[in-house]
């Protein structure tokens, strides 16, 4: 099949749309102003639903409403916007309501900037509202991707009645590139929902909350949520690995930040230094089991780990390694991102720091 | 000779709600007008947060409880993905007018084709008697212990007047609940909301005032008294918004 040209933000909504996604509700903020635009002459066309919201907040539970009628719904923000969204995510979780929400990150904290940043990984990887909960959080490191995770996302919410997360730094969002489109799916082909609330009477009826009032019934709802996340962790961890079978410096990191940390291993081999890349595809549920392998490997000196943030994957990189490698740390943030030549400067640096040690 | 029958649209479950507040009535209206109009196969209600926070239980049809004021977004969200369904919102004053003022606002002026009704008993109920954005001046409150002050408080507000400043809404009325007479001309006006919606008119509201005894520290009888004498001069009874008569005017 051939291949055409998309925006990050365009591909984002191509997978939505041909893997049923017909609501779409969103507020603006850069940079992810591109999404909605996009929903907004699409959607119609497909015979969906399309709303600007008047806030985030009213976004979300646009959202509520319509996946909890059994349609495939999405909302889209970025960092600011996010973080209101967050009651309502913390709703549709408790609810068991399928949704997916997209996350272009852009720097933090407060109104920040409008550049490229990962500073919600916390949020997003943690619950990031309020209770115990998680999303299924996927992390695309190119145009490819944001389409393809944006069309699992959708499946993998449905089967687990979990919401989904795209959580994708700014860069993707404007970046361009040759995408393969996936064919778009018939909606008959979408397993039906039993217990969405599309209109029943009596016995039949269906009833979606988040309130349960009792703890003797609260409690049983939320060690059944803790069991699903636990077969999530189970079934659907991904990552890539980048050169690791030999190497002895692993560069570590997610989304965009990944394709320059493959580039600095590659710049690092060609300089003698046997360097390797390990990506988390899911950052929830993170891939453990994957980074204990390559920490167990005796070829392996150290782990470096490199963010747009203050250091908040890292923290799932070292109870991962839990100690068998050291751990270390680099970072930009207010919305810089590190250069190639700046990721080998540093893994040169902790390579010869654990040698001395 | 059977004279009387309870609403399918109810379920058979005891009500928590204070004696003497009307809130029970008000369910039992929306319930019977839904069931006499023949939409209780297709309805989907939205339960608010505040006192008729487990309207689920008794709404005998497909619900979703919503988070505190956002009822509206999220009927939207069905409304417009199931557009042949009947979906109803029910919200207290405090939900309506104060935290969820923007959803409510935003609905009305997009024109969202769902049925809203606006419980208004001047006070926040469920979380024990604070000053609501429709608390009269002068009615004392938990957080307004000597009574609304406008210089400290400001005025409440009047949203059948609000939204009646927007050109979408279809249908908007105010009623109440302080006899049997208001009763019946409250259902009147559901039934009439609910059928613009079944019609596919726009956007129906409906606001109902309700007696709060507990929290207004009145008798029941008091209460109904207070409301009719004292609810009414702020919140006067009517139709507000009736484009069926603009457009029967358009034909004559």
């Amino acid at each position: 099949m051939s291949k055409i040209l998309l925006h990050g933000t365009e591909a984002i909504c191509e997978g939505a749309l041909r893997n049923g996604c017909r609501a779409f509700f969103g507020y603006p903020i850069t940079p992810q102003n591109e999404v909605p635009e996009y929903m907004s002459v699409k959607m119609p066309q497909l015979g969906g639903v399309f709303v600007q919201a008047e806030s985030e907040v009213a976004a979300i539970n646009m959202v509520y409403g319509a996946a909890g009628a059994g349609v495939r719904a999405m909302t889209s923000s970025s960092s600011p916007g996010v973080s209101l969204k967050q009651e309502g995510i913390s709703y549709v979780a408790c609810a068991r309501i399928p949704c997916v929400i997209v996350n272009v990150m852009r720097a933090g904290p407060g109104l920040g900037g409008i550049q490229p940043a990962q500073g919600d990984y916390f949020q997003a990887t943690k619950g990031g509202g309020h209770g115990d909960y998680h999303l299924i959080v996927l992390a695309p490191s190119s145009v490819q991707e944001a389409c393809d995770f944006t069309y699992k996302a959708f499946d993998l919410s449905d089967k687990y009645r979990v919401p989904a997360m795209i959580l994708a730094d700014g860069m993707i969002g404007q970046l361009m590139e040759p995408v393969e489109l996936p064919p778009m799916r018939s909606l008959s082909d979408i397993p039906k929902k039993e217990w969405a609330t599309d209109g029943r009477f009596g016995e039949k009826r269906r009833i979606l909350n988040s309130l349960l009032i009792e703890p003797d019934v609260l409690e049983p709802h939320v060690n059944e949520l803790a069991a699903t996340y636990e077969e999530i962790k189970r079934n659907e961890a991904r990552c890539e690995r980048y050169k690791t079978e030999d190497a002895e410096i692993v560069l570590t990191a997610y989304g965009t930040v990944a394709r320059i940390c493959k580039s600095a291993a590659d710049k690092l081999r060609e300089q003698g230094v046997k360097a390797g890349c390990i990506r988390p595809v899911t950052v929830f549920p993170f891939p453990e089991e994957a980074y204990a392998a390559v920490a167990a490997q005796p070829s392996v000196k150290a782990f470096l780990d490199v963010e747009l943030s203050l250091g908040q994957m890292v923290e799932d990189v070292r109870l991962a390694v839990a100690g068998k490698k050291p751990v270390r740390f680099y970072g930009r943030t207010g919305g810089n991102v590190p250069s190639e030549e700046e990721i080998v400067q540093q893994a040169l640096r902790v390579l010869a720091e654990e040698k001395r040690i | 000779m059977k004279v009387f029958e309870k609403t399918k649209m109810l379920t058979d479950v005891h009500m928590h709600y204070c004696p003497g507040c009307t809130h029970g009535i008000v369910h039992r209206i929306v319930a019977e007008s839904i069931e006499e109009l023949g939409l209780e196969q297709k309805c989907i209600g939205i339960a608010p947060v505040g006192c008729a926070v487990f309207a689920y239980n008794y709404f005998n049809c497909d619900m979703q409880e919503a988070a505190h004021g956002r009822a509206p977004a999220v009927a939207t969200g069905i409304k417009r993905c199931l557009p042949d369904r009947t979906v109803f919102v029910y919200q207290g004053d405090g939900d309506l007018a104060s935290i969820g003022m923007a959803e409510t606002v935003h609905a009305a002026a997009r024109g969202e084709k769902f049925t809203v009704i606006f419980i208004n008993n001047s006070i926040y109920g469920m979380t024990g008697g604070q000053m609501a954005p429709t608390t009269l001046v002068g009615q004392k409150a938990t957080t307004c212990q000597s009574g609304r002050d406008p210089a400290v408080n400001g005025y409440p507000i009047r949203m059948c007047e609000l939204l009646a400043t927007l050109d979408a809404p279809y249908y908007i009325e105010r009623v109440s609940t302080q006899d049997v007479k208001h009763v019946l001309a409250a259902k009147k006006a559901i039934k009439k909301a609910l059928k613009f919606q079944s019609e596919g008119r726009g956007y129906t509201f409906i606001e109902v005032l309700v007696s709060c005894p507990t929290n207004w520290h009145m008798k029941p009888v008091d209460a109904l008294h207070f409301m009719a004498e004292e609810c009414t001069k702020t919140f006067p009874l009517g139709v507000y918004r009736d484009k069926s008569a603009e457009e029967g005017k358009e034909h004559a």
